[in-house]
């Protein structure tokens, strides 16, 4: 569902080329649920962005429900949906319901779907209280909702979220992350997120991607991440292990290869 | 162009819920640029001609040139927001729709008051209509036309100049508000050098100048070729490609913001 082959951006930063992602070969398959960590600057919005077509590549590919993000950006906009955790893709002066109604156009959703998809969402992610409300006016926890809805409305394959948690109280993210697992578990969304929150990886990622130095430094299970580092007590402990040991010595890159496969680890 | 019309439409409810300050800016619109205008009928005060053209004449340049600003600016106008739209991230969400961020940004915030502007230009425009003669109004749509298309690549370019320098906007807006005023006079008052410039670099002399130079069978200071005066069109298509390359390149040049 996802694939890239040794993808790599480059910024140019006063006459320098300073790599962001560097020779990222990953593959996801339909109907998993991936995490994607990595400290700050690490390359993981860069990432995304290039999943989503948002940043064209510098070298390398990237395939997305089959369609090259950068070249085919408008038919990969419909078989996707992307939410920001740090700003809104809804309209800050339109009424929730509103911003709906502008998405089934833009998205050109047919009005009974349209019109079953949102009911559900509504009910699941119970937004009736405030679908009547400018964007601008709802909490940051509405709001969020509210994206996840819009993302979701002409019924992607693949969701992909940046940091879909951050700034969420604990009641506001356990309702986020219940539905991600539903939406995973029930109707078959691949589903690939950055976080900083490991409270998210550990109770939604069944994969755990760890990418830094633009490398792609871990692939594996939660379980075989906590194994990394025997003698660290919760995931915080290790990833924070892991993230200090990559500042020291930069990561080389490892491959996953088909699934049986022992995790590799460079950090 | 149904996307267009959504968003824009969006916009303009959204801006006519606040219906004083909806009306107050039309009409100041209309006031300003009336007052552009008066100022060329002082300068005729004390001079029968400029450059060597009368005041009707004059006020035909300087509403064909308007009138196609006023259009271009009102529809496309906005695109020269980019570099906003990409401090605050609002770029990134265009390009995750399915609808061409060129669209999306010449919709966002469409300014339905910006008609005060294209109401005056129409209006100066049909005064100095009595100087066409019939046989050579057809050219009169046509120029129209091709200056609209050539403002709005013109704002196209500015834009995508704005996907590698920040402070492009100030730049852009020498060419488009600028290449207004500019037009709006009979180019035969500036210098040779420049008139060569906007002639053939970035071709604003083909807004009005040129035509018009047939229009009102006047002859060409510089002595161009004859069929020049009718190849606004030419130069508006040539002018809409380059931009449109431009922009597409500017796109894969986007480097987003942090985070």
């Amino acid at each position: 569902m996802i694939e890239t082959i040794s993808l790599g951006r480059d910024f140019k930063v006063r006459g320098t080329l300073v790599p962001a992602v560097r020779d990222l070969t990953f593959r996801v398959e339909a109907g998993e649920f991936v995490g994607c960590l990595g400290p700050n600057g690490a390359g993981k919005s860069t990432t995304i962005k290039m999943l989503t077509g948002i940043l064209t590549p510098s070298y390398g590919r990237a395939l997305v429900a089959g369609l090259d993000p950068s070249k085919q950006r408008k038919a990969l906009a419909r078989r996707i949906g992307v939410v920001f955790g740090q700003r809104t893709t809804l309209w800050w002066d339109l009424p929730l319901r509103d911003s709906f109604e502008l998405v089934r156009h833009l998205y050109k959703v047919d009005r009974d779907r349209f019109g079953k998809r949102l009911a559900e969402l509504t009910e699941v992610l119970e937004l009736s209280p405030f679908l009547r409300t400018p964007v601008r006016q709802l909490s940051l926890g509405q709001r969020m909702r509210g994206d996840i809805t819009a993302a979701l409305l002409h019924d992607p394959e693949v969701l992909v979220l940046d940091e879909p948690t951050i700034g969420l109280d604990v009641v506001a993210k356990a309702e986020v992350r219940s539905f991600l697992a539903r939406l995973n578990a029930e109707r078959g969304t691949t589903v690939l997120l950055t976080t900083h929150d490991l409270g998210d990886v550990e109770r939604l990622c069944r994969r755990v991607l760890l990418i830094d130095h633009g490398r792609l430094a871990f692939d594996g299970s939660v379980a075989e991440l906590r194994a990394l580092v025997p003698d660290q007590e919760s995931i915080e402990d290790v990833v924070a292990h892991l993230y200090l040991s990559s500042t020291r010595a930069a990561p080389r890159t490892p491959r996953r290869t088909p699934d049986a496969d022992p995790p590799t680890v460079t950090a | 162009m149904d996307s267009y019309l959504l968003l824009a439409w969006t916009w303009v409810r959204a801006s006519a819920q606040y219906r004083t300050s909806f009306v107050v800016s039309i009409i100041s619109s209309f006031a300003i640029n009336a007052l552009d205008a008066v100022a060329i009928g002082i300068v005729f005060l004390h001079v029968t001609t400029l450059g060597g053209f009368t005041l009707p004449e004059v006020m035909f340049l300087y509403g064909t040139s308007g009138v196609s600003f006023a259009i271009a600016d009102m529809l496309f106008g906005n695109i020269e927001r980019l570099s906003q739209h990409i401090r605050a991230g609002t770029f990134d969400t265009m390009l995750i729709r399915p609808v061409s961020p060129f669209v999306q940004m010449a919709a966002d915030g469409f300014g339905a008051h910006r008609i005060g502007r294209l109401a005056q230009a129409v209006i100066v425009l049909g005064l100095s209509l009595q100087v066409v003669p019939w046989s050579r109004a057809w050219l009169v749509p046509l120029m129209i036309l091709s200056g609209v298309v050539i403002f709005t690549a013109v704002f196209t370019l500015g834009a995508a100049l704005q996907f590698v320098l920040v402070d492009a906007p100030e730049i852009a807006n020498a060419f488009t508000y600028g290449g207004v005023t500019l037009t709006q006079y009979p180019l035969s008052v500036y210098g040779d050098q420049l008139v060569r410039g906007v002639t053939f670099i970035i071709p604003l002399a083909f807004v009005n100048w040129q035509p018009a130079l047939y229009i009102l069978d006047q002859p060409d200071p510089l002595g161009l070729p004859e069929w020049l005066r009718f190849a606004s069109p030419l130069a508006a298509v040539a002018l809409a490609v380059i931009s449109a390359l431009a922009w597409r390149a500017g796109i894969r040049r986007y480097r987003s913001t942090g985070s």
